[in-house]
């Protein structure tokens, strides 16, 4: 593939992405108090939890865009810090101003931001990479347009694009299916599992609860606070979908969403 | 004819050209980022700061100048986190008074100082002197090429000739930083770029662009070079580098038709005298924005939402 990194470290038994005691507040308000979480390596896992519970926050946290109270952040058990290189991020769709003058293949060049020459001038073999890029999230014959003309679905796939150009170990994504269109979700899942398959940790902040079984194979569900943290099958219970969204879900809605149900094979 | 604007033009074109470019390249970044009026609120802010180093030095130069334009953006911060904090209120209106409050203050000082030495008076600080930056020992376009001549060109010129260049360079040099933070920010600090380092420059690169035109152009020339040119530019294009292209060309045909129109204009409707250069070169900024907003090819693309 692109590049190889040096995967000695990279062991299923070591977690991907460990957070100790994560604290954040806005102001008076508390986002997340004291989370923890052990996010596995070579898994795909989801973080759940209603709105305002600090989903998004906590990933920001982690990849150091927003400041921390208390805490400490690793991967594959070393600081965050000078390891950063190790996480691609793709953020919500809606953070950013797509009428911005610029076309796909430049996003997507924007991932391999590290690999530029002096005054970022891109190198043939660095455009193949973005084109491979898109290839792999069907955006390939897209490569040209203006960003202001993409659907919903177009803008997510560019941003993976960009994500995977940067040949990360660890993928966050946030929010990655919302307001996208049945096609584009398939797609992403598509890579997703591939990514997988290829030892790299997936982790998404998620809020589709009916899709959490069939995509994902670990979970962590917060409300400011951790609720509750492990593989889905012991964890995304009626129980813990109770205590993390209170009153909000409907019982009979939680029953239906963590039983376990007969997933085709993908 | 032709020497009489040697000495009388092209020195104030030349001056209102580089003014124009060192306004409009960090232009297009702050309307990217949606902080047009940062550029507006600087030129506003300092203008105190600049009146007390002139009463200070007692000349207008671009270093004293800059130091009192900083401490006076420092002053600016400071009164708006106070008012905000003490006054309850949003941080657009605190924002608001303090900006229009500190020029107004300003103004009040520049009134009350003693100019008859150096002219730095109200009108100037709104309008420049655009035409007093004359060259009267220029003979012909030989004058060009003759060291000595060279030399009388106002002092103005070849400031503002540094800043532009400096600018310029800086923006060259800074590129693929400041595209991907100005798109993503959030994204650009993961990938390793230190983007409040990026963002603090271009507010220092708008405030000296803002003071070096300030002392030849005046606010009102600065406000509007920072937001018209770029906000054209994007109406042509749907790239950043060709956008920024076409700021500068647009900042360049905006000083010079103004300072025509300003200078010439008048006489053709049987006026006698000319009207202020800085102000035309400003309508005019605003006649290309009207002119891209009615006719650009990429102004389809634009604003619109499409899902």
């Amino acid at each position: 593939m692109i590049n190889t990194t040096n995967t000695s470290e990279i062991t299923p038994s070591k977690p991907a992405l460990k957070i100790q005691g994560l604290t954040v507040s806005y102001g008076d308000k508390t986002a997340i108090f004291s989370v923890d979480a052990n996010f596995p390596t070579a898994s795909m896992s989801a973080i759940i939890g209603p709105n305002g519970a600090g989903k998004s926050t906590l990933l920001k946290a982690v990849i150091g865009v927003q400041p921390i109270l208390a805490g400490q952040v690793h991967i594959f058990d070393n600081p965050i810090k000078n390891n950063l290189q190790k996480i691609a991020y793709v953020p919500q769709r809606v953070s950013v101003d797509w009428d911005f003058p610029t076309n796909v293949i430049d996003v997507v060049q924007m991932g391999l931001y590290r690999q530029g020459g002096l005054l970022g001038r891109m190198k043939g073999e660095q455009t193949s990479i973005a084109m491979d890029c898109l290839d792999r999230v069907g955006m390939a014959d897209m490569w040209q347009q203006q960003i202001g003309q993409l659907s919903g679905g177009q803008q997510q796939r560019v941003f993976l694009a960009r994500a995977l150009a940067q040949d990360a170990e660890i993928y966050l994504l946030d929010e990655p299916f919302s307001g996208v269109d049945a096609a584009t979700e398939r797609a992403i899942i598509d890579v997703l599992k591939s990514l997988k398959s290829k030892n790299k940790s997936i982790i998404a902040v998620h809020h589709d609860l009916a899709t959490v079984r069939d995509y994902f194979d670990y979970v962590l569900m917060i409300n400011i606070k951790n609720i509750a943290e492990g593989l889905i099958d012991e964890t995304f219970t009626n129980e813990n979908l109770q205590s993390t969204y209170g009153g909000k879900l409907e019982l009979t809605h939680a029953e239906e969403l963590s039983a376990p149900r007969d997933r085709p094979t993908k | 004819m032709i020497n009489e604007f040697i000495q009388f033009s092209l020195t104030p074109i030349l001056i209102g050209i580089l003014a124009g470019i060192s306004c409009a390249v960090p232009g297009n970044f702050l309307i990217l980022k949606r902080q047009a009026l940062i550029g507006d609120a600087i030129s506003h802010v300092v203008l105190p700061g600049i009146v007390v180093a002139f009463i200070f030095t007692g000349v207008i130069s671009t270093i004293p100048m800059l130091l009192g334009a900083a401490g006076a953006a420092l002053v600016a911060v400071i009164l708006i986190e106070i008012i905000k904090r003490l006054g309850k209120i949003e941080p657009g209106a605190a924002m608001g008074v303090v900006f229009t409050g500190m020029f107004a203050l300003g103004v009040l000082i520049l009134e009350q100082t003693d100019t008859s030495k150096v002219h730095l008076d109200v009108e100037h600080a709104l309008m420049g002197n655009l035409e007093s930056l004359i060259w009267l020992k220029a003979q012909g376009w030989q004058s060009l090429f003759d060291l000595d001549v060279l030399k009388t060109l106002p002092d103005e010129l070849f400031r503002i000739i540094f800043v532009c260049g400096f600018i310029l360079s800086l923006t060259v040099i800074f590129w693929r930083w400041l595209k991907i933070v100005t798109f993503d920010e959030e994204y650009a600090r993961t990938i390793g770029i230190h983007s409040s380092i990026i963002n603090f420059s271009l507010v220092i690169i708008t405030a000296i662009a803002a003071v070096a035109a300030f002392e030849s152009v005046g606010s009102i020339i600065v406000i509007a070079m920072f937001i018209c040119p770029p906000a054209a530019a994007r109406l042509m294009t749907n790239k950043l580098g060709i956008q920024v292209i076409w700021s500068i060309v647009f900042a360049i045909l905006a000083a010079i038709f103004g300072y025509i129109i300003a200078g010439y204009g008048p006489l053709w409707f049987g006026s006698k005298n000319s009207v202020s250069a800085a102000g035309m070169i400003a309508v005019v900024s605003g006649i290309i924005l009207l002119l891209t907003c009615m006719y650009g090819p990429c102004r389809e693309s634009v604003g619109q939402k499409k899902d």
